[in-house]
């Protein structure tokens, strides 16, 4: 039951240039796949067409066979790079993690939330914070999918690590389907059970393909 | 370590506060930068690492002088053996010292490339600027563009452009590579090693620890708003052993080729400091001495580093 | 005890200057009828002590008709003011949110209504309306909405494109729900403000129309039909008439001004710090 990108082309407007062209890409349950390339590549594009942010000039993306649903929960959701422009800074992270339309006290643990950070404001926290918030809010709703557009490139590693050891976990435990958009291949590597690099490959579907690495 | 070059940025014991509002109407005075101690030398790649918040990018306004109003600076700060003071900060600023900015926003969008990268210099160094573009390989074309029409690594150059015109002894970089690939990381990262051997200062500034090690002669390790260690480059590729300061360990035992290890809790709020060392909250060795007083800066095997317990 | 930092004394001034306006209001409401009341023996008197502006043609107290020709001006200025931001919340709202078409239109609208000077359309309109209070308010409430409709159609407009809105669409709210809890929440402050700064506008537009005689009725104590009829003795030397009830107009109106502006300071997060 695969997340799916089957040739896919993107542009912005007519008269402008082709974002991507002709791509295809499949995620499954349980598989994490680490999409690697230089910027200018549409990787941050691509990222928004398969968690539905954008729709595709051609092509489809598809969930199970089916287009991803227009209405409620979206089971693919997108995790920014930039964790205080994904929340309303008006409320307070309390309210911000409800959105999502449930709390678990689990997950709350597992990031090392801290009580007294529901009440404060978006303001208030660094970005490596924030952006446990906005994984965290993913998993609150129930994703299936998670995308992650270059989701620790503004954090320092020891918070990218404390970050990626949660999804890591939860993933595995709900049998999630993880895509990890990043230009750091040492990253890439230490996550995914599968590499894409754009910048290589043509067509992204062809699993055996010599730019396609298995690490683990 | 570097002695016998000639020390041109001296920075010791600064401390910058500012006053914020805090509930509603109460002002108070928080401290985001302590104690920072760092020193330059002509012809070196100093790279100042360390996590969002401790204190970095203010590092380079402090130097420039362009903090905001309501911000107070401690401390001392001396050019090439001179006190550098607010007067002198604005006459170097721009001819001396100079900033690469962190991203193309910093560029005016409806200005001509080359016209900014000049700025105010008169008469219109023209010369200057094709050969200068010339050697980042920006075509001849690129001094009449818009920044729009700029990619994001001819855009990258342009900024470098504007800080190598000046002839500056002093360049700051603040965070020059979040978002390129390894590929345009290290060709911008070159443009510094080349200034470098112009015999220019350069401060990297920048979260991507593995790059600054690659490419600066020491990394400071920030934690805070202050420098927890200052180490030749060199100790962070032999391994966390040659490493001081327990949180330099801790960095690069996170490191996705490393370990990926991350270490419990979070980098203490500006106006939540602890009373003694900073990273004692979070530190593995900490005893009652480092929970009671703020470590001195002190010299262990070649490299600065402040613990009570660094050997 | 320690110097009041400048926030302190922003939000010290602006309830200073909301009670002045408030205390100048019930008293122009609640001031019997009586006190107004003409008598010859007492006509065209200069200030004094007991009288402080002077009296009328007719002996009335001029600083009892002059607050209580405000009160009349305020609430029509505030009625009006409240009509005029009503309508630039919905026309915004529909702009920003409706086709593109209909964005167009209302844009053309807002260039239309602004292109006439106001003091025109309102004296047209009140005048087609049959003057009085109630030509009054159409008019000015047909023209004042333009520019806070403009700024809130921007706000609306660049709202909506933030990620938080899409993200919060991801997690299955509905338009209705993001538009009563992410964007209404923005935009009461920024009307109450917008509402603030018209009300001067609406004030003096009110005083002005009443004046040249195109408003309100003679026998209603406004402040445009006083300064009226002052014009036809100030030729005599009642300079008191005319000078008095203009200054304190002009002082109110500032201090509406500022203290919207002093609002808008404490309100808004970019200048807060400052």
């Amino acid at each position: 039951m695969p997340l799916e990108a089957r040739n896919i082309s993107f542009r912005y407007h007519k008269r402008q240039p082709w974002v991507l062209e002709n791509r295809s890409l499949s995620l499954c349950r349980g598989e994490r796949l680490a999409l690697l390339a230089p910027s200018g590549y549409g990787k941050t594009t691509l990222a928004l067409l398969l968690s539905g942010y954008l729709k595709p000039t051609k092509g489809q993306i598809l969930l199970d066979e089916k287009p991803l649903p227009q209405k409620g929960v979206c089971p693919v959701q997108l995790i920014y790079q930039h964790p205080e422009k994904a929340m309303n800074p008006r409320w307070r992270l309390k309210r911000v993690l409800e959105e999502s339309g449930g709390m678990q006290q689990n997950i709350l643990d597992a990031f090392g939330i801290e009580h007294a950070w529901l009440n404060r404001f978006p303001g208030e926290l660094s970005g490596g914070e924030l952006q446990r918030f906005c994984v965290a809010r993913a998993l609150l709703s129930g994703a299936d999918y998670l995308i992650c557009d270059e989701i620790s490139t503004m954090l320092d590693v020891i918070t990218q690590a404390q970050i990626w050891k949660v999804i890591l976990e939860e993933g595995e435990k709900r049998n999630m389907g993880i895509l990890a958009v990043t230009h750091n291949w040492h990253l890439a590597r230490r996550i995914a059970t599968r590499i894409v690099d754009l910048q290589v490959s043509e067509a992204l579907a062809r699993p055996a393909s010599p730019d396609v690495y298995f690490p683990r | 370590m570097n002695e016998k070059k000639d020390i041109l940025l001296e920075i010791h014991n600064l401390s910058v506060s500012f006053c914020m509002y805090h509930h509603g109407l109460e002002q108070r005075d928080l401290q985001v930068i302590s104690d920072l101690h760092l020193n330059v030398a002509a012809g070196e790649i100093v790279a100042v690492a360390g996590s969002s918040g401790s204190g970095k990018s203010l590092l380079a306004s402090a130097i420039l002088g362009i903090l905001p109003g309501n911000a107070t600076v401690r401390g001392q700060l001396y050019y090439k053996g001179k006190e550098l003071t607010k007067e002198r900060q604005g006459q170097l600023r721009g001819s001396e010292i100079a900033l690469v900015p962190q991203s193309v926003t910093y560029l005016d969008p409806r200005m001509k490339v080359g016209a900014q990268a000049v700025g105010h210099k008169r008469p219109y160094p023209t010369g200057k600027l094709r050969s200068l573009f010339q050697r980042l390989c920006l075509p001849e074309k690129t001094e009449r563009l818009y920044p729009f029409q700029l990619s994001g690594g001819m855009a990258r150059r342009v900024l470098v452009s504007t800080a190598l015109i000046t002839d500056a002894q002093l360049v700051i970089a603040d965070e020059p590579t979040p978002g390129m690939g390894l590929g345009q990381a290290m060709e911008a990262l070159g443009m510094f090693r080349e200034m470098a051997k112009d015999g220019k200062a350069v401060i990297l500034i920048t979260h991507d620890i593995d790059l600054a090690f690659e490419f600066a002669d020491r990394v400071a390790v920030f934690y805070a708003g202050t420098t927890v260690e200052i180490a030749p480059a060199s100790d962070f590729k032999r391994g966390a052993d040659a490493l001081r300061h327990p949180y330099s360990k801790a960095l690069w035992k996170a490191l996705p080729q490393n370990g990926f290890q991350p270490i419990g809790g979070f980098q203490p709020y500006a106006g939540n400091l602890p009373k003694g060392c900073l990273f004692a909250p979070r530190c593995p060795h900490k005893t009652a001495k480092c929970e009671d007083s703020v470590p001195a800066i002190k010299e262990v095997r070649g490299g600065e580093v402040r613990c009570h317990h660094a050997t | 005890m320690k110097r009041f930092n400048r926030r302190t004394k922003v939000v010290v001034l602006t309830a200073a200057m909301a009670v002045i306006l408030a205390a100048v209001y019930t008293a122009g409401i609640f001031l019997p009828g009586d006190a107004v009341a003409g008598s010859f023996l007492n006509a065209k008197k200069p200030p004094s002590w007991e009288q402080p502006f002077g009296t009328d043609a007719l002996g009335r107290d001029l600083l009892m008709r002059t607050l209580k020709g405000l009160a009349v001006s305020m609430t029509i200025g505030l009625a009006a003011s409240l009509i005029s931001a009503l309508i630039a919340v919905f026309v915004s709202l529909a702009a920003a949110a409706g086709s593109k078409r209909l964005d167009a239109f209302v844009n053309w609208v807002i260039d239309l209504v602004m292109s006439v000077p106001h003091t025109i359309l309102v004296i047209l309109i009140s005048f087609a309306m049959g003057r009085g209070v109630r030509g009054l308010l159409a008019g000015i409430a047909a023209t004042h909405w333009c520019s806070l409709a403009r700024l809130l159609r921007a706000e609306v407009l660049q709202l909506r494109s933030q990620q938080y809105i899409a993200v919060s669409r991801k997690l299955g709210k509905t338009s209705g729900w993001i538009f009563a809890h992410h964007l209404l929440p923005h935009l009461i402050p920024q009307f109450f403000v917008g509402l603030l700064l018209l009300f001067p506008h609406a004030v003096l537009h009110e005083a002005s129309v009443s004046f040249l005689g195109f408003g309100l009725p003679p026998e209603q104590p406004a402040i445009g039909i006083i300064l009226s009829e002052s014009m036809r003795y100030i030729s005599a030397g009642m300079w008191w008439q005319a000078v008095l009830p203009g200054l304190t107009l002009v002082l109110i109106v500032l201090l509406v001004d500022r203290l919207g502006d002093n609002l808008r300071m404490v309100l808004d997060p970019h200048s807060a710090q400052e």
